[in-house]
């Protein structure tokens, strides 16, 4: 029943927008960010992807008023984030922890209680909770005392405890066990699905190209790419093609305009210098061989990534 | 739904409730507060029987006799009717003296003991001469080192192990890194607020059930007389440990705010011991010594030991007290703003011990 009370709970809202504008941020004189700006949108999925060190882990901590950036702002629905607006956030850290001696129910209630919950409200929320994470026979137990796995479906649970309005989660997947994964998805859906701008990031990129809508690119402290899936997609997959023919396609490599990338028997990867120039190549291989297969190259999200960070 | 942020205090007293429920819930904190009252009982009973001289001496005794031993309230008196029944009865040994008039000695009494002189009965039967101080009257010097003994090692105590639990507590939440999520929830100063506040809650709670049971305890056994002599000093001793206490903590959350594993907590705490143990061992040595006891009563770490000393030994003005305690709520509240700067600066640092500097300077 708490478990439905909770999902009604979130049905009800409209989706906001998160938005970071010119966050700068330096440790010392060391440059951590530098002129960030991106959007969350609310009832979408965003990855945000970037090497170890790219400053992931900083903007977070910027969104969620951890820590200040010496410039910029972050906005919600257009109004500016100050004190006591962060506890509509639901906050997953990359360095997971939580009270060791204290009992996992009590810790939920605990943290949904300092989001400004009432204890009653607190309860029903992590019943909730435990139940749809399947917890629920561990509630009474100490969190040191619980299996890695639950540790970690423990931690999701309190950034989720207080009913979010929006999600920020920093590497929710590293080190979660196949099972975990799923349970984990579905939640982080379910929130999306409320219209909740949820963000999180992962170095797993067969992860974020399943799961995510929208993408941020983060490398040296600068977003070098961010938008939908597809449109990142299509604007990298433009000028590259694939084709498939039924013989040889080595004449490819002498034609006008064209760079081969890759090249086996009948079929080659190449990039193109005009969309001309791609449908003179189309004209001559059916005039030598039947082509089985011509087709603008749709890159993988790991292409994609090297070609920006480049 | 939307919750919207608790307020200062609310936040406040969530902190304050969680620390003072998972103190309470440990077995350690419950078996040393029991500890400690039982010690402070004890001493006051055992000091109570050492003090007394045990069982009255028994005497036999005949009318203006009688009556005059009974008034000395020195001596536990059988009434007998003449001399003969007063003797047979030191010889049977009974007791322990016989005393009845006579109008021969200058006393008008006269004492029969059986085969030595029976000293403390005839010192309670002389009559002393009137005496009159010319000066204040003296302390008893072993009073004075118990009072001072007991100031400082409740101080000393107290502040080691409350001022321990908040820097383990800080440390904690650093190590398993919770502090990022109560950071999203929470501002600093509310989280190390509620810390400061809870603990500082139980230390005040403890300082208060010892003098309690010191209270009670010197009531219980007669010693009503020491109560109202020690009394006002012990009163001073609660306000100064209050202000005191919420100083220390401020130190010792900061200091623990500067490094991030348990095993270097001892280090980083060293110098937060040392202002703690220097009024220990200062008014333990220098209770007689009227020039540093006066300067330890307005020096802010050693105020909540000197000055109530000085109120025990009468040698503070009435206006001191209340001028010391000034100058401690006003170092208290600085200390309170540097040390929440230095936690807030400290609370993300994650590795090695952070500078002093580095944690002073920006975020």
């Amino acid at each position: 029943m708490c478990h439905r009370h909770w999902l009604r709970t979130v049905g009800t809202m409209n989706p906001s927008l998160l938005e970071v504008h010119n966050v700068t941020r330096s440790y010392g004189s060391r440059a951590v960010l530098k002129d960030v700006s991106f959007a969350v949108r609310g009832g979408r999925i965003t990855g945000f992807v970037g090497s170890n060190g790219a400053g992931k882990t900083t903007t977070m901590r910027v969104i969620l008023g951890v820590l200040a950036p010496d410039s910029g702002s972050v906005t919600l629905d257009g109004q500016q984030l100050g004190e006591g607006q962060r506890t509509r956030f639901g906050y997953m850290p990359e360095e997971r922890g939580l009270y060791p001696k204290m009992k996992l129910a009590e810790q939920l209630v605990y943290l949904g209680r300092l989001h400004g919950m009432s204890s009653e409200q607190a309860k029903a929320s992590t019943d909730g909770l435990l139940e749809r994470l399947s917890l629920t026979e561990r509630a009474d137990t100490l969190v040191e005392a619980l299996s890695l796995g639950n540790q970690q479906r423990a931690q999701i649970a309190a950034a989720l405890v207080h009913e979010p309005e929006v999600l920020v989660l920093d590497e929710p997947f590293s080190g979660l066990d196949p099972l975990a994964v799923e349970s984990v998805l579905a939640v982080l859906k379910d929130r999306a699905d409320a219209g909740v701008p949820v963000l999180f990031s992962s170095h797993q990129l067969d992860i974020v190209e399943r799961l995510c809508d929208d993408l941020v690119v983060i490398a040296d402290g600068q977003i070098r790419a961010s938008g939908s899936r597809e449109q990142l997609r299509s604007e990298h997959a433009k000028d590259r093609f694939e084709l498939q023919v039924d013989g040889d396609a080595g004449w490819l490599q002498s034609e006008k305009g064209v760079t081969v990338l890759e090249f086996a028997g009948g079929y080659a990867l190449f990039e193109v210098d005009s969309p001309a120039t791609a449908q003179r190549v189309l004209t001559s291989a059916l005039a030598k061989s039947p082509v089985l297969r011509f087709t603008p190259s749709q890159p993988s999200l790991a292409t994609i990534f090297k070609e920006v960070i480049k | 739904m939307t919750y919207t942020s608790p307020s200062t205090g609310s936040g406040i007293r969530l902190v304050a409730e969680r620390e003072i429920r998972m103190r309470l819930r440990s077995k350690a904190f419950v078996i040393s507060t029991i500890v400690l009252m039982a010690a402070v009982l004890g001493s006051i009973v055992i000091g109570n029987l050492v003090g007394s001289s045990g069982e009255l001496t028994k005497v036999a005794a005949s009318g203006a006799a009688a009556e005059y031993a009974e008034s000395t309230k020195a001596l536990d008196v059988t009434e007998v009717s003449g001399l003969d029944e007063a003797k047979q009865l030191v010889i049977d040994g009974e007791v322990d003296a016989a005393v009845v008039p006579d109008t021969a000695s200058p006393s008008g009494f006269k004492v029969y003991g059986l085969d030595e002189a029976p000293g403390d009965v005839i010192s309670v039967m002389s009559l002393p001469p009137s005496v009159e101080l010319l000066g204040e009257p003296g302390q008893n010097p072993f009073l004075i080192y118990l009072v001072s003994f007991g100031f400082g090692l409740l101080f000393f105590m107290s502040a080691l192990t409350f001022g321990q639990i908040i820097a383990q507590s800080v440390v904690e939440e650093k190590q398993t890194r919770i502090v990022e999520i109560l950071m999203a929830t929470l501002p600093v100063r509310v989280l190390l607020a509620g810390k400061i506040i809870g603990n500082s809650l139980l230390a005040f709670g403890q300082i208060v059930a010892v003098a309690a049971v010191a209270g009670i305890g010197l009531l219980a056994t007669g010693q009503d007389l020491i109560l109202a002599e020690i009394g006002p000093s012990i009163v001073w001793f609660i306000v100064f440990f209050a202000f005191g206490f919420l100083m220390l903590a401020a130190l010792y959350a900061a200091a623990a705010a500067l490094v991030s594993r348990t095993e270097d907590l001892g280090s980083a705490l060293t110098p937060v011991t040392m202002i703690v143990m220097i009024p220990y061992f200062g008014v333990i040595f220098f209770k007689d010594n009227d020039l540093v006891l006066t300067i330890m009563s307005y020096v802010p770490f050693a105020a909540p030991v000197g000055m109530p000393m000085r109120v025990f030994l009468g040698t503070a003005e009435w206006w001191e007290p209340i001028l010391s305690l000034g100058i401690l709520i006003v170092t208290t509240a600085a200390t309170i703003v540097v040390g929440s700067r230095i936690y807030a600066n400290g609370l993300l640092r994650m590795g090695g011990q952070v500078k002093l500097k580095d944690a002073l300077s920006r975020s």
